[in-house]
């Protein structure tokens, strides 16, 4: 695998800046608000993709990672500090330029903790989350470490929708805009819509290239083995438990880094992107774009996502990515492009332009 | 025993009601070819596993290169310098065959997971230095021709010679074999055997259980005989199999 491995990627990009196009030339402006969301549980697809798929190793808990990177974002950055602004540490924090200044929707002034200061904590926190708990339940397998990440979202979940600094049931809004320069900020203003996509998108970009490299790494392959056969693995000199807390972490922070982002995008953020119905859809999401193809997760990812923001399958939304989840299990289990008949298409599409070259 | 590279000490282990190992102690000398041999069930495979890590012992000690390796890990024995084959072959069967040997690499390289994330120019050299290395240990084996077909494709005996090139490519200093003839025809057996006198002669040491007798004895320099979890006796292979009690648990009390 040399540099041949980075032309889906390429591809990718490509495919990202021509939806782009073809949405401002078809007017339609309004569809990349779906557009970006679908972007950012993407990325939450593609560290499941790198979790489930790479390293064999299922969680149904990554809507909590989600929302662990969501909410410490949204709760930093909403915090009002101004009445201690003149004290010592409020001082030393702003020197340092921990600490911003905005005025929210009501003309309120609000001192807080800035943006990328937030989102450095977000992620912090959930790759500490994320060892703390991955070292003691990656050890279980199949069945029992579904069980324990399921857990874990439930957690996170009661945590959101019962603690009143998280705004309980109503979540954290008011979230301020991320800005990132030159006047550029990642948020809902109407005027950033494009400039968003390519923000969310790159991000995706950029977290496929970062598997790619990873897959085709010494430490990619441990994996692969591991998911191959872990005793074999194991007398080869693979830290299998070592391997795999790392694959978990590295998704964990695929999902915050997604949950962040998002709520700044959002302005918002509320308990239901805790809520394992999210969780399961994450994996519905994987399962269906085929576990390790990390094209065609993200596919299934924009798709689907993108169909259940534009509100397509209506208040059946759950049942909807359910049904997904029973039906790849049962039709499809290498994924829907895995799928004998597309598979035959695929051969005789293939067998048709060689034969085309040939002639 | 002076010069051992590998010794036990008293090693028992018990499963339940069962006392697989019971104060195995044996030594392997360096450079040599060393057979462990019993009936089924004398404990061989579990000394095996309490040696490599797989299992730890209830008691007793194991010492590699001078060194107490008791109770250390599976990963951390092979960073050591123990590779392994197993009993019924283990490749990596979704991974093609260049692959699987490149995983023998892991413990002879170093690049991490945020490297790995980033393919650093010094990770890539790396890439490639493993790649060369697993190519070169194929080819090596005879088995270049095999370098991009899926593992779990191959025809049987071919998987046993890639789970060695595995094995090999880690450039272990004791090899443990576990029952490496089993499945393989007279033709195939008689192949192994040069092998494991090639792979010798390289300066790694083997151990390996065996029910060939015939390979036992022409390859090995000593053996040991292990029977309902304890050392029986040890020897040159001409001394074992003029052990009267050797013959009697292969044959009965008849013949002895």
């Amino acid at each position: 695998m040399g540099p041949r491995r980075y032309i889906p990627v390429l591809a990718l990009a490509a495919l990202v800046a021509a939806v782009e196009r073809a949405v401002a030339l078809g007017g339609a402006g309004y569809y990349l608000t779906q557009l970006i969301m679908a972007a950012y549980y993407c990325l939450v697809a593609a560290g499941l993709c790198l979790l489930m798929g790479h390293a064999g190793q299922i969680s149904l808990g990554h809507a909590g990672f989600f929302a662990l990177g969501g909410y410490t974002s949204a709760a930093l950055t909403t915090h009002n500090l101004l009445a201690h602004a003149a004290e010592p540490w409020a001082r030393f924090l702003a020197s340092c330029g921990l600490l911003a200044e905005w005025q929210n929707v009501y003309g309120v002034k609000v001192l807080s903790v800035a943006p990328w200061a937030a989102f450095a904590a977000a992620v912090a926190l959930a790759a500490a989350v994320a060892f703390a708990i991955g070292v003691p339940i990656i050890r279980l397998r199949g069945h029992y470490l579904a069980m324990a990440t399921l857990g874990f979202g439930v957690i996170i979940y009661r945590i959101a929708a019962g603690t009143d600094a998280l705004g309980r049931s109503d979540g954290i809004a008011e979230v301020p805009p991320f800005a990132l320069g030159a006047g550029l900020a990642v948020g809902g203003a109407a005027a950033l819509r494009v400039f968003n996509y390519y923000v969310a998108w790159g991000l995706v970009v950029l977290g496929a290239l970062v598997i790619v490299n990873l897959t085709g790494s010494r430490v990619g392959r441990a994996l692969a083995s591991i998911h191959g056969n872990e005793a074999a693995a194991n007398a080869l000199g693979v830290d299998t438990a070592r391997c795999k807390v790392q694959a978990f972490v590295a998704s964990a922070v695929f999902a915050a880094v997604a949950g962040s982002f998002l709520t700044h995008y959002n302005g918002s953020i509320g308990p239901s992107e805790a809520s394992v119905m999210k969780s399961v859809r994450y994996v519905a999401i994987v399962a269906a774009g085929g576990m390790a193809n990390l094209w065609g997760v993200l596919l299934t990812g924009a798709a689907l996502n993108f169909l259940s923001l534009r509100g397509v399958f209506d208040t059946y939304d759950d049942a909807v990515f359910g049904a997904i989840l029973i039906a790849v299990m049962l039709f499809a289990p290498r994924g829907l492009l895995g799928m004998p008949q597309l598979r035959a298409l695929r051969g005789f599409v293939g067998r048709r332009l060689h034969a085309g070259r040939a002639a | 025993m002076p010069g051992a590279l590998l010794e036990t000490h008293a090693l028992s282990r018990r499963f339940g009601g069962l006392q697989a190992v019971q104060d195995a102690s044996i030594a392997v000398a360096a450079d040599s070819i060393t057979a462990l041999i019993g009936p089924n069930g004398a404990g061989k495979s579990t000394l095996f596993n309490l040696i490599a890590g797989s299992l730890a012992p209830d008691s007793g000690r194991v010492v590699f290169g001078g060194r107490d390796i008791t109770g250390a890990a599976p990963h951390a024995v092979a960073a050591l310098g123990i590779g392994r084959t197993f009993q019924t072959t283990r490749l990596f069967a979704h991974m093609t065959v260049l692959e699987n040997v490149m995983v023998g690499r892991h413990v002879r390289s170093k690049a991490g997971c945020i490297a790995g994330m980033l393919n650093l120019p010094s990770t890539w050299r790396e890439e490639r230095r493993i790649r060369e290395h697993a190519a070169a240990t194929l080819a090596d084996l005879e088995l270049g021709g095999h370098m991009h077909a899926v593992a779990g494709t191959l025809p049987f005996g071919v998987q046993r010679l890639v789970e060695f090139a595995r094995a090999l490519a880690a450039e272990p200093r004791l090899l443990l074999l576990d029952e490496p003839a089993a499945g393989l025809n007279l033709h195939e057996t008689a192949a192994l055997g040069r092998l494991i006198e090639r792979i010798r002669s390289q300066g790694i040491t083997v151990l390996v259980v065996e029910h060939d007798m015939s390979l036992v004895m022409d390859i090995s320099e000593r053996v040991i005989v292990l029977d309902q979890g304890r050392v029986l006796t040890a020897g040159t292979p001409l001394e074992v199999q003029k052990n009267p009690d050797v013959v009697r648990i292969y044959l009965g009390d008849d013949h002895a």
